[in-house]
């Protein structure tokens, strides 16, 4: 019925919008940046996304369709409770006209409730989550999912490890939704590839301690130790790992989702060889290097894959809008799926209309201290998956914005 | 549940002995604990943050003054026990006749401030920490590949325990701390320096919480939550061990770091939970904690 | 005795011309929490118990109701009343436990009973959504007509709970009943030789406070239609006790007070230059209350009016 009625709305707009010129509510287009500022995402979200936002409206030159472009942004803590409260807020008493970053996915799930309230829809351009029923069983109208997701790592990490010989498979899995997805998404691609899972362990949320874990994984005779898990916790497991000489045994280890910033917290020393599939690096080319180089001014640090994909969702959106001279929600999301993303973070992008932006992925090798010849030049990038095979067929989506 | 049978007993005692290199964290910790608790009745919420700064000024001292981890082991504890002596001095004196809700909610309040500013000053991802050369590599033991580092810390671990037991149990200096904290008037009209004295445990038991940072430096990620993920397992450790139990809270921690590991094999989701219910059944078997004296 | 009928007359007012000026959902947010407080003050301030597992009727009852409202359909009335039972029965499973302890440990137990119902929570992800939380939950119609998806009405319909929730409070802490609960608080042998069955009262009061927390719940997941881990995690448990302390244990306004300060707190910090910087922030608040208002804001003014009238 949801799915209904957000067909209707669509129709409706898209039909009238032509009709419309340059009309933008309230006389400015207001970006919300709503993000991790304080806890455990702050590094790859927080403070560098604002940034990210700041140089989007800036390069956009302030304006679109000749008027104002605001900013504002909270810290959410990784509180469902609290980023839903906030966008609320947002949206029904602030005028904000659409909503970015949104790291982790109980918030972006939680946010894209509030922003599909019917006659108060807003677009969500999300890129801090990762889980996959953002666009499928939960995916809304008017919401984008832009940077990277669970699918997408698994296909990408996986199969190439498993096409170099790791053929046999230990997961030391987060005890939570996002990391049984990505387990169950990277077992089916081992499989599929001829593969073998042998076990898994599956710790709590915020496990400092991996030496129990390690062991086990290490007991198991797997080629392959497979890391579903995220910040924190991944950088114990592969320092309680590299302490318990797993690579020295001959075990691999493969972390299914890190960041840049990641890296830079374990050291290269630890890190080096690890295969990783990332949405963006800095160092790729011309156009990467001179993005990057100039965020790097303003924040202090290489933007992380989630920083890179805040500024691309947001010029996005912005051209958008200067296309169809209006910033109605419907209008302005139809308008972002008939325009390729070509930009210096995405690289043959499109929107979808489950929501999801394909786009090129890479395959990354983390470099060995020698390699590298400063800090943040950590990754090789071993190979390139195609926009179209990196991320979840449509075919086999569940959202119900699709025909299936 | 074939897991169950299928495990074999090398890696059955593997687990163990990683459950006692953690419970050695868990001893420390709680120790530093049990002793201001014992002593001076605060219940010290902002010890997690005191050993997060212990690890950060390892690393600091590393990085940017070229102190290495032996000078480390001793100087950070140092510095940490210095903050705690200021603390104790400036705040937490001030409100030791109030109620103890106050100075747990005066070092909660501490806690949230000391991690927001390691946040705001390093990030949150952490910093390395590598392994002394000393110490580097590991030994086969034929059940398990066990690396130099944990041994020193378990063995490290156990000395200062001893040790701090010993002083507060056996000698005289010990006497004296434990009537300050039964009747100051008496002891301090024995020409005893009671307010000096309390003063000197407080900062004491955070160096003890550094030093516990300063050995988890190499092997965790030095890191601002560092501590809060830790701390309420270590009010945990104290609780069941005994409140104010020196004792207790060595063997407890010690005990607890093995049924943890051991959960870790066979129910690995609850581990961060068996715990609490240790806790549950001891206190509602025994008030006071395993060691705790029956009031 | 008039000054406070004029004192509350006052607050209702503003209470109701209140949505007008403030954004709603901020409003029913601090509503939500200030029944949540009003229900721990009534075990802290006026028992004299410290529990440290409050969160767990806060969040259980958010789930129940949540669950009844998504999944099986119930009317909002019901479903709500279903999760206030939900609270009550975990309430008095807690309290049969813990009252046997007292003090520290008092609050031991309860910290540790929450964290099992915490970790039952993280792994019941078909009653939880486990990290992901509850989400979607359909606001309903109150009695089938007043639509709730409307703020101004939920918010009306929030408020007058609150006030039945609160005049509930303020009834039993002045009743005969709550004369005992002081009496245990003060001097618990003394009520003991008295001839009162002070488990029992104890064990009464808790169940009271579980209860009406778990109505805080129940509303908050109303409001915001999720429920998350968060509720029931320990730092909520923390938060309650914060808000108690700081707006002021056993005055019967405190924790209304200390509830609205703590969430505009945290929702304006949260916003703006800084927003990275809240825990050190909330941090040094809470020191700056412990060391020179250690009755909270309501006690602070009682004590002023007391000094100056």
């Amino acid at each position: 019925m949801k799915a209904l009625r957000t067909a209707c709305a669509i129709t409706a707009m898209t039909l009238g919008s032509t009709a419309m010129a340059a009309d933008i509510s309230d006389d400015k287009v207001k970006v919300g940046v709503l993000t991790d500022m304080s806890a455990v995402y702050s590094d790859i979200s927080g403070e560098g996304n604002v940034v990210a936002a700041r140089m989007a409206i800036e390069d956009f030159g302030g304006k679109v369709a000749g008027k104002p472009i605001e900013l504002i942004y909270a810290d959410h803590q990784n509180k469902a409770d609290i980023a839903a409260n906030k966008a609320r807020q947002w949206v029904d008493d602030e005028e904000v006209d659409v909503i970015a970053d949104l790291v982790t996915t109980s918030v972006a799930l939680a946010v894209n409730q509030v922003a599909d309230r019917e006659g108060k829809e807003v677009i969500t351009l999300i890129s801090g989550a990762a889980s996959t029923p953002i666009t499928n069983e939960q995916c809304i109208a008017t919401g984008i999912h832009w940077t990277y997701d669970t699918y997408a790592l698994a296909n990408g990490t996986g199969r190439a490890v498993v096409e170099q010989g790791g053929d046999t498979w230990y997961f030391l899995t987060a005890d939570y939704a996002f990391g049984d997805s990505l387990q169950s998404q990277v077992s089916r691609v081992v499989k599929e590839n001829g593969g073998e899972v042998l076990g898994a362990s599956r710790h709590p949320l915020e496990t400092s301690d991996f030496s129990s874990y390690v062991l086990q994984a290490q007991a198991s005779g797997a080629k392959i130790i497979g890391l579903a898990n995220a910040g924190g916790d991944t950088i114990n497991a592969i320092l309680a790992a590299n302490e318990f000489g797993i690579v020295q045994g001959g075990q691999k280890l493969a972390g299914l989702l890190m960041f840049i910033t990641d890296i830079d917290a374990l050291g290269l020393e630890v890190a080096q060889d690890l295969y990783l599939t990332t949405g963006f690096y800095w160092d790729m080319d011309e156009k990467t290097r001179a993005w990057s180089e100039r965020f790097f001014e303003r924040h202090g640090a290489m933007p992380s894959m989630v920083q890179a994909g805040v500024y691309s969702s947001l010029m996005h959106y912005f051209e958008a809008i200067e296309k169809a001279g209006t910033d109605e929600t419907f209008a302005v999301r139809e308008q972002m799926g008939k325009m390729p993303v070509e930009d210096f973070f995405s690289r043959n992008g499109r929107i979808r209309e489950d929501g999801r932006m394909v786009h090129d992925m890479y395959l990354a090798q983390v470099k060995s201290p020698d390699e590298s010849t400063r800090k943040w030049d950590y990754y090789n990038i071993v190979s390139t998956i195609p926009a179209e095979e990196a991320f979840q067929p449509l075919s086999q989506s569940k959202c119900e914005l699709v025909n299936n | 549940m074939t897991e169950l049978i299928g495990i074999s007993p090398q890696l059955l005692f593997a687990q163990v002995l990683v459950g006692l290199i953690n419970g050695a964290f868990y001893a420390v910790l709680s120790l530093g604990l049990a002793v201001i608790f014992g002593l001076l009745n605060i219940i010290n919420f902002s010890h997690g943050a005191m050993y997060m700064v212990g690890a950060f000024c390892s690393w600091l001292g590393m990085q940017y003054l070229g102190i290495n981890y032996w000078a480390a082991l001793i100087l950070a504890p140092v510095v940490v026990g210095v903050i705690g002596l200021l603390i104790e001095r400036t705040l937490l004196r001030r409100i030791q006749h109030e109620d103890h809700l106050y100075s747990l909610l005066l070092t909660f309040g501490l806690a949230l401030m000391l991690e927001g500013i390691f946040v705001e000053l390093f990030g949150v991802s952490g910093q390395r920490y590598p392994v002394p050369d000393l110490l580097n590599g590991g030994i086969n033991l034929g059940f398990m590949f066990l690396p130099i580092y944990r041994a020193w810390v378990v063995a490290a671990a156990v000395v200062v325990c001893f040790t701090v037991w010993y002083l507060i149990e056996r000698t005289k200096l010990g006497a004296y701390l434990r009537a300050g904290t039964e009747n100051q008037a008496l002891v301090q009209a024995f020409g005893i320096n009671v307010p000096m004295m309390r003063n000197l445990t407080y900062g004491f038991g955070v160096g003890l919480a550094a030093f516990a940072g300063v050995l988890a430096a190499p092997i965790y990620s030095v890191a601002p939550h560092m501590g809060s993920s830790i701390i309420i397992v270590v009010f945990a450790v104290v609780v069941i061990g005994g409140m104010g139990s020196v004792l207790g809270a060595i063997i407890t921690g010690l005990g607890l770091g093995v049924i943890e590991g051991l959960t870790r094999v066979f129910y690995a989701e609850i581990s961060n939970t068996v715990i609490f219910i240790v806790m549950a059944i001891v206190l509602l078997l025994r008030p006071a904690g395993l060691f705790g004296r029956q009031s | 005795m008039n000054r406070t009928t004029i004192l509350y007359a006052v607050l209702l007012a503003l209470a109701l011309v209140a949505p007008f000026g403030v954004y709603p959902v901020f409003l029913m947010k601090v509503l939500c929490f200030a029944i949540f407080a009003c229900a721990f003050n009534l075990l802290l301030g006026f028992t004299g118990l410290l529990s440290f597992g409050h969160a767990s009727f806060f969040g259980v009852a958010g789930y129940v109701t949540g669950n009844m409202l998504r999944d099986y359909g119930w009317p909002v009335e019901f479903a709500i009343l279903a999760g206030v039972a939900a609270a009550a029965i975990l309430g008095t499973v807690f309290g049969w436990l813990a009252i046997r302890r007292t003090g520290i440990y008092f609050a031991m137990v309860t910290l540790a009973l929450a964290q099992m119902v915490y970790f039952v929570c993280v792994q019941a992800e078909w009653f939880t959504g486990g990290e992901n939380g509850l989400q979607g939950v359909p606001r309903g119609a109150l009695l089938g007509v007043i639509d709730l998806n409307n703020d101004l009405s939920l918010y009306y319909f929030i408020l007058a709970v609150f006030i039945a929730a609160f005049w509930f409070i303020h009834r039993t802490v002045t009743s005969p009943f709550g004369q005992v609960l002081k009496a245990v608080r003060e001097n618990e042998p003394r009520a003991i030789s008295l001839g009162y069955n002070v488990d029992r009262y104890k064990l009464m009061s808790f169940v009271l406070s579980a209860t009406v927390a778990g109505l805080g719940g129940a509303l908050k997941c109303i409001v915001f239609q999720l429920t998350s881990l968060t509720d029931v995690h320990w730092y909520t448990s923390g938060e309650v006790v914060l808000m108690t302390l700081l707006g002021g244990m056993g005055t019967i306004l405190g924790p209304v007070v200390g509830a609205g300060t703590i969430v505009t707190l945290q929702n304006y910090l949260a916003s703006g230059a800084f927003a990275s910087s809240v825990p050190i922030v909330l941090g040094f608040i809470f020191v700056v209350c412990v060391m020179a208002f250690r009755r909270g804001i309501v006690g602070e003014i009682h004590a002023f009016v007391k000094r100056s009238f």
